[in-house]
């Protein structure tokens, strides 16, 4: 079940589709810090844990003060993308940006550009992790904090 | 893919090293299965539980960062409580972040002169210097300090001890990530007489499969198991302290040092009770969609302050609510959050702190400790109050009574007399369940002396339905089963909570997915098991620990269970035929 809907939404990503979506956080105040959404994107290769993840949990200094989800908003004039040197980054249709890995150089001005430090560096490959909206976290989050949303 | 990958640190010489060890992993997969023989191994024949020389071994498994709920991480170390294996599993993000900087299992070794903490960052290892938080009285604020000094929020761990572990309490615990802990038999003093404050974890190392697809097919049908199905429901909802209220009905909740076994208020500090009122947040493990952890909201007025208040969230389980709560009678939530609360801010272990206070209100009700010792503290059940500034002087033992207290209800009682009364089972105090004599086997015979190395108290429940009564030998033969099969879990390591979705026939798949012994069969498992048992059985063995040394507290017997008054005999008779099983 799950499944196809990974399939749906990579569908409509590959196609361009015909409405453009992006990853909201829907309710910050439902999150328990399971960090499954964490697991899923970098399980999307096929492997476990985070080293692939372009979204985390943390918490807001300590758990008793509840959690933050960090995560790509897809801007639609995304900062991480001017300061690209190689144009790696390019708009992705409904804001944020898709990357070309080989033309990047892992050179991490990006991450240092992002305002919500919301694009996480894969150490093993030396690239950035950028979340592609394909709302795969979402499925698996148990209490609906994060989802797909219509890009304006 | 496999862990095998052990971090070995030396805190006398301030040095560390890395060994691969797929020896350990392939034989014994990983959690409890590798943190014994590493015990074998590094900690020698009659070690000083508080010497430089008792090691502290981490470990987690091969699901650890792949499979949902396998959340935990297995501690082990010789127990300065009961002078012999010491094991506690402890969750929050305590597994992941092992398994992500790199390792299946950490070993600790030797102790500083000065506090230290250590800070892991994958494969870069720092010793630092902990002179200036060591002696902070609350443990929440050490773990802030840690917080802001380190980085890597998301992905780390912090596990940290409070006062009662630089004390050496020898129940003082080490809690992770605030809310969790190693809480049973004592890690916290062990870390203290190291002088070692906290450890910092993190990494965001991958974990390769052979067949990515199957993988992601196995794990969905877990998340579905997890998520849609019933077995986790009773954490999901109100979590543990659903149990107080069928305990109470039931008769089985301990309660005023087992002089009873229910309570008239008992649904004051019902996991209704509490969720109705006060339950403010719900927290997760990493990895694990149930969110267990209960958090309650304590809005407490300034006296002389209008319109100020403190606010103060309050991790609640049934075992505290049953040790800090029933067993002193403490039913007044309020009383009863404002004490667990106390019990965090120390560091100390909460299920024997309050079997300790129960012990104490009775033999001082009893004149066998009068106020000289107390120094001047009225202990009598209910007085919260009274409770919270006895944790504290546990900790700081102005006198020689709370330095004895602080070793153990058992201590005490070889001191003060009272032995009857003192509820331990081989040095352990007590967990909340007065169920029947499968209880209290399990109690006796588990390996850690712990209710959940085999759930006899479950067993109970359901006979108690039924109308069934076990033989002794019976109740062995299905103890000795259920441990073995909990060793397999704490291997891989999954939570106990989650035994409902980890079937063996779900265990098998995820073993062969992470390229364990690709020909692993089910018997092979359950051998697997048993030798993991008794591994530990032959540790405890080389440590002078003998069965028919067992002391069966005279109130358990007073005290009638659901399924009648125990007997003596039969409560021996299961103890041999349970250990006649390792033979």
């Amino acid at each position: 079940m799950l499944k196809l809907k990974l399939f749906k939404a990579e569908k409509q990503l590959l196609k361009g589709g015909t409405v453009a979506r992006k990853l909201t956080v829907l309710d910050i105040d439902k999150c328990v810090g399971c960090q499954l959404c964490m697991f899923a994107c970098s399980r999307r290769f096929g492997e476990g844990g985070f080293a692939k993840s372009a979204i985390r949990v943390k918490s807001m200094g300590g758990v008793e003060r509840g959690f933050t989800v960090i995560v790509c908003r897809a801007c639609p004039d995304p900062p991480c993308m001017k300061v690209c040197v190689t144009d790696a980054l390019s708009l992705r249709k409904g804001g944020g940006v898709t990357l070309n890995p080989s033309k990047c150089i892992g050179c991490g001005r990006c991450a240092d550009a992002c305002p919500l430090k919301a694009v996480f560096w894969d150490d093993e490959a030396n690239k950035p992790n950028i979340c592609v909206h394909c709302g795969y976290c979402a499925d698996y989050c148990p209490y609906g904090v994060i989802g797909l949303t219509e890009a304006e | 893919m496999m862990p095998d990958k052990i971090l070995y640190i030396d805190l006398s010489k301030r040095r560390f090293h890395v060994r691969s060890r797929p020896d350990l992993f392939e034989k014994h997969i990983g959690g409890t299965g590798v943190a014994v023989r590493l015990l074998l191994e590094e900690c020698p024949e009659k070690a000083d539980p508080l010497g430089p020389e008792n090691p502290v071994i981490l470990a987690v498994g091969p699901l650890t960062g792949l499979f949902p709920m396998a959340s935990k991480t297995v501690a082990m170390f010789k127990s300065p409580l009961t002078g012999n294996l010491g094991e506690s599993h402890a969750g929050g993000r305590s597994a992941t972040a092992i398994r992500m900087a790199g390792y299946g299992a950490i070993v600790v070794k030797g102790a500083s002169e000065t506090p230290v903490y250590l800070a892991i960052y994958g494969d870069e290892v720092y010793f630092r210097d902990a002179s200036g938080i060591w002696g902070i009285g609350s443990s929440y604020t050490v773990g802030r300090i840690v917080r802001e000094l380190e980085s890597e929020a998301g992905l780390r761990t912090i596990m940290r001890i409070g006062r009662a572990g630089e004390k050496m309490v020898s129940y003082a615990s080490v809690t992770v990530e605030t809310y969790r802990h190693f809480g049973r038999l004592g890690l916290g003093a062990v870390f203290g007489s190291k002088k070692l404050k906290a450890i910092m974890i993190s990494g965001k190392h991958s974990v390769k499969v052979e067949n990515p697809q199957a993988y992601r097919i196995l794990y969905d049908k877990i998340f579905q198991l997890t998520v849609k199905s019933q077995v986790m429901k009773k954490y999901h909802d109100i979590g543990t302290s659903s149990n107080v209220i069928p305990l109470n009905e039931l008769k089985a909740l301990p309660s005023l040092n087992l002089r009873q076994t229910s309570l008239k208020n008992a649904e004051n500090i019902s996991g209704e009770n509490l969720a109705e009122k006060y339950l403010g947040r719900r927290v997760s493990c990493s990895h694990c969609p149930v969110a267990c952890i209960h958090l309650a909201t304590l809005r407490e007025p300034y006296e002389d302050e209008p319109y100020f208040y403190k606010t103060t969230m309050v991790p609640y389980d049934y075992e505290p609510i049953y040790s800090l709560g029933s067993m002193l009678g403490l039913t007044e939530t309020g009383g009863l959050l404002k004490l667990i609360d106390e019990v965090e801010t120390q560091g100390l272990d909460a299920i024997s702190t309050g079997v300790a206070l129960a012990w104490a209100t009775e033999a001082y009700g009893k004149g066998l400790v009068t106020s000289r010792e107390t120094m001047g503290l009225e202990l009598k059940w209910g007085d919260g109050e009274a409770y919270r500034e006895a944790a504290r002087r546990i900790v700081a033992q102005p006198n020689e009574f709370y330095s004895t207290l602080a070793k153990g209800v058992e201590k005490a009682a070889l001191k003060y007399g009272g032995m009857d009364f003192a509820l331990s089972f081989g040095g352990n105090e007590m967990p909340g369940y007065h169920t029947g004599p499968a209880a209290h086997l399990t109690f006796l015979t588990g390996a850690r002396h712990s209710h959940l190395d085999s759930a006899g108290y479950s067993m109970d429940e359901d006979n108690a339905k039924t109308g069934i009564r076990m033989t002794p030998r019976q109740i062995a033969e299905a103890l000795f089963k259920e441990e073995s099969w909990r060793q397999v879990l704490s291997s891989l390591v999954v939570c106990f909570f989650a035994r409902g979705v980890y079937k063996p026939d779900i265990v098998l798949e995820c073993l062969k997915t992470v390229g364990f012994s690709p020909g692993i069969t089910l018997e092979d498992l359950g051998r697997m098991g048993v030798e993991t048992l008794k591994s530990k059985n032959s540790f405890k063995a080389r440590e002078g620990f003998s069965h028919r040394d067992l002391r069966i507290p005279r109130r358990i017997i007073e005290t009638e269970t659901p399924l009648g008054t125990l007997e003596e005999e039969f409560i021996r008779e299961g103890i041999e035929e349970f250990f006649r099983l390792f033979q």
